[in-house]
């Protein structure tokens, strides 16, 4: 029997989910409204909420006083190119663990996945003497390296449970057909895991997009991404709520219209498996 | 050509062995069949042919090459198997192209192979589809067209039919059969029922815990069974097997009668007893007769006009030149 669900339930519901979606979003919401506010109004007790004179003063002070385009030049490269590399790199290990599997493969997982809890300053040290020995302190190819070591457990992870979803009689099937290694993995499991591999690639994004720790503590100028730009913006001068709101807006902007667009694609990923 | 041998060939997982060392050899176009009850190791035999698997120990040849250590893909051999294992992503036409698309064939040989076999498998009207908008006996023929436009050595069917429904099955049976017989290919298939086995095989191979327990022809496994096991297994329904004062009469361990065997007489014969369930298949009626003295119901199978049920009482005779005697290791006595 269906469930009864009355008229008075689906409002009840519908309020309480606008409700914490509307919880979610309020930190957004509210950097997006300080960073159209004057340095004064952005401060002022109580907060002014929409009736205030909108200026787009901060964004133009921002651009000024800082190279945003380096910025998000260094992000993209920095998410893109780390997430890349990470994938060349776990297709083939989650293709090991998922279909050939030894004694010790759920260890490897397990230990590979306890590398996340290790706090992350206890390694900071001796990655910054290494980093300037090789002398590329500061560097896009560090932060990429840096980026690709630090979410390659999930990477591994994630497809690891995507490709154990896929019948290994088809990849027999390949291998009767006449098909190698490469044949397998590029016409047969590739193509099958491609939502798992696309909401990876996507999630894998978004997560090198906000790394912050590694980011504003290993570089500079020339490989300084978006995050190290906010920082930037919160330190010497003391604090300027308004010019802090238009770069955290220009610094997230992209990312999130990345997300609305292929939220589809995440969900999907993400429960993929779940209902068969 | 498609001879394959199986010098010793062993397979241990672990400390497990399944396979002791075994030989056989399947000659070229012949149609073998692997029987046996599950766990048996007739799968994991057919893998280690196919290369799925590696031999723990031992030497396969095909055609007289040596193929133990080539890996599946070099071995020339196609495969069937119960799942269908098709290509989700890709339509029927690309599913079957697939083995000649990694042979590197030309793309007008594809086609003309691609044309060739789906009109022989009834598939034309199908190509563009992909396998999850077909029928369970579509996948299946398309499984059979991707093995068979490879032209391989030899055919491995894995249980390929247990996912089809009887009558389905039954067809399917047939189709292979022609197929068999069209294509003069080996091929060795793997199943569990011994009603496939007798109907397809040149020759059968009937396995126990990864032992051969006898190879022979469909008539020869019924009419001579090497032992108890294979006794019980071929034929159905399953021979009567008894112990005791009905075996030592015969002088023997064990003696073996055919429920086809037994003759319904009117009065006197060697068993007599109370019919328990009558199943009347209109052509045929098989009894399960309670027989004192004897544990397990014998059954009979008699003419389909015969009006006995349940409770009446019923003779039985053997008919004499059919009875089988098997010593106490379960071996036959000639």
């Amino acid at each position: 029997m269906a469930r009864a669900i009355t008229t008075r339930k689906k409002i009840m519901w519908t309020a309480l989910s606008w409700g914490i979606g509307l919880l979610i979003f309020f930190p957004i919401l509210w950097t997006f409204l300080t960073s159209f506010k004057s340095e004064a109004t952005a401060i002022a007790d109580p907060p002014v909420w929409f009736l205030f004179d909108w200026t787009t003063v901060n964004y133009t002070d921002v651009l000024e006083r800082s190279n945003y385009p380096l910025a998000l030049t260094n992000s993209i490269i920095i998410a893109l190119g780390s997430t890349l590399l990470g994938i060349i790199i776990a297709v083939p290990a989650a293709w090991a663990m998922a279909f050939v599997p030894g004694k010790r493969t759920k260890d490897v997982l397990l230990w590979m996945l306890s590398t996340k809890m290790l706090p992350a300053v206890g390694v900071l040290y001796p990655l910054v003497l290494i980093a300037k020995y090789f002398g590329i302190l500061d560097s896009r190819i560090l932060m990429v390296v840096i980026l690709m070591l630090i979410n390659l457990p999930i990477i591994v992870w994630m497809l690891y449970t995507y490709f154990r979803e896929i019948p290994v009689d088809i990849l027999e099937a390949a291998r009767m057909d006449g098909a190698n290694l490469k044949s397998e993995i590029l016409y047969v499991l590739t193509p099958m895991a491609l939502p798992g591999i696309a909401s990876t690639i996507l999630l894998n994004i978004i997560l090198a997009w906000n790394e912050a720790f590694w980011t504003i503590l290993l570089t500079t100028v020339s490989a300084a991404p978006l995050t190290k730009f906010i920082a930037s913006f919160s330190a010497p001068e003391g604090l300027f709520y308004a010019k802090l709101s238009a770069a955290s807006m220009m610094a997230i902007a992209p990312i999130l219209i990345m997300g609305w667009f292929s939220q589809k694609q995440l969900v999907r990923g993400l429960t993929f498996g779940a209902v068969k | 050509m498609g001879r394959i041998t199986l010098e010793n060939v062993q397979k241990k997982f672990g400390d497990v062995e399944v396979i002791p060392p075994l030989n056989l050899t399947i000659e070229d176009g012949e149609f073998v069949v692997f029987v046996g009850p599950s766990g048996c190791g007739k799968s994991t035999l057919l893998r280690l042919i196919a290369g799925l698997e590696d031999v723990t120990g031992g030497e396969i040849r095909i055609d007289g090459k040596p193929a133990t250590d080539l890996p599946p893909a070099k071995r020339g051999l196609a495969m069937v198997f119960q799942s269908y294992a098709l290509y989700p992503h890709m339509s029927v036409r690309k599913n079957i192209a697939f083995p000649m698309k990694m042979a590197g064939m030309d793309q007008a040989e594809q086609d003309r192979r691609i044309a060739k076999a789906a009109t022989a498998l009834n598939l034309t009207d199908y190509l563009d589809r992909r396998p999850g908008q077909l029928s369970g006996g579509q996948r299946q023929r398309v499984a059979i067209g991707r093995a068979i436009v490879r032209e391989p050595a030899a055919f491995l069917f894995d249980e390929p039919l247990s996912n089809l429904d009887a009558a389905l099955r039954v067809g399917m049976r047939m189709e292979i059969s022609e197929l068999h017989k069209s294509l003069e290919t080996t091929m060795i298939y793997v199943t569990h029922d011994q009603v496939e086995a007798m109907t397809m095989a040149d020759k059968i191979v009937v396995l126990r815990a990864g032992h051969i327990e006898q190879v022979g022809s469909p008539l020869e496994l019924y009419k001579a069974p090497r032992n108890v096991f294979v006794a019980g297994f071929i034929g159905s329904p399953k021979m009567n097997l008894l112990a005791g004062a009905h075996a030592d009469r015969h002088d023997c361990a064990t003696m073996g009668i055919r429920p086809e065997h037994l003759d319904v007489v009117d009065g006197g014969g060697t068993f007599s007893g109370r019919v328990g369930i009558a199943e009347h298949l209109g052509s045929d009626t098989f009894f399960h007769v309670h027989v004192d003295g004897i544990s397990e119901p014998m059954t009979v199978r008699a003419g389909g006009e015969i009006g006995l049920t349940h409770g009446d009482t019923i003779h039985l005779e053997p008919q004499a030149d059919k009875i089988h005697r098997f010593d106490a290791q379960g071996l036959r006595i000639a």
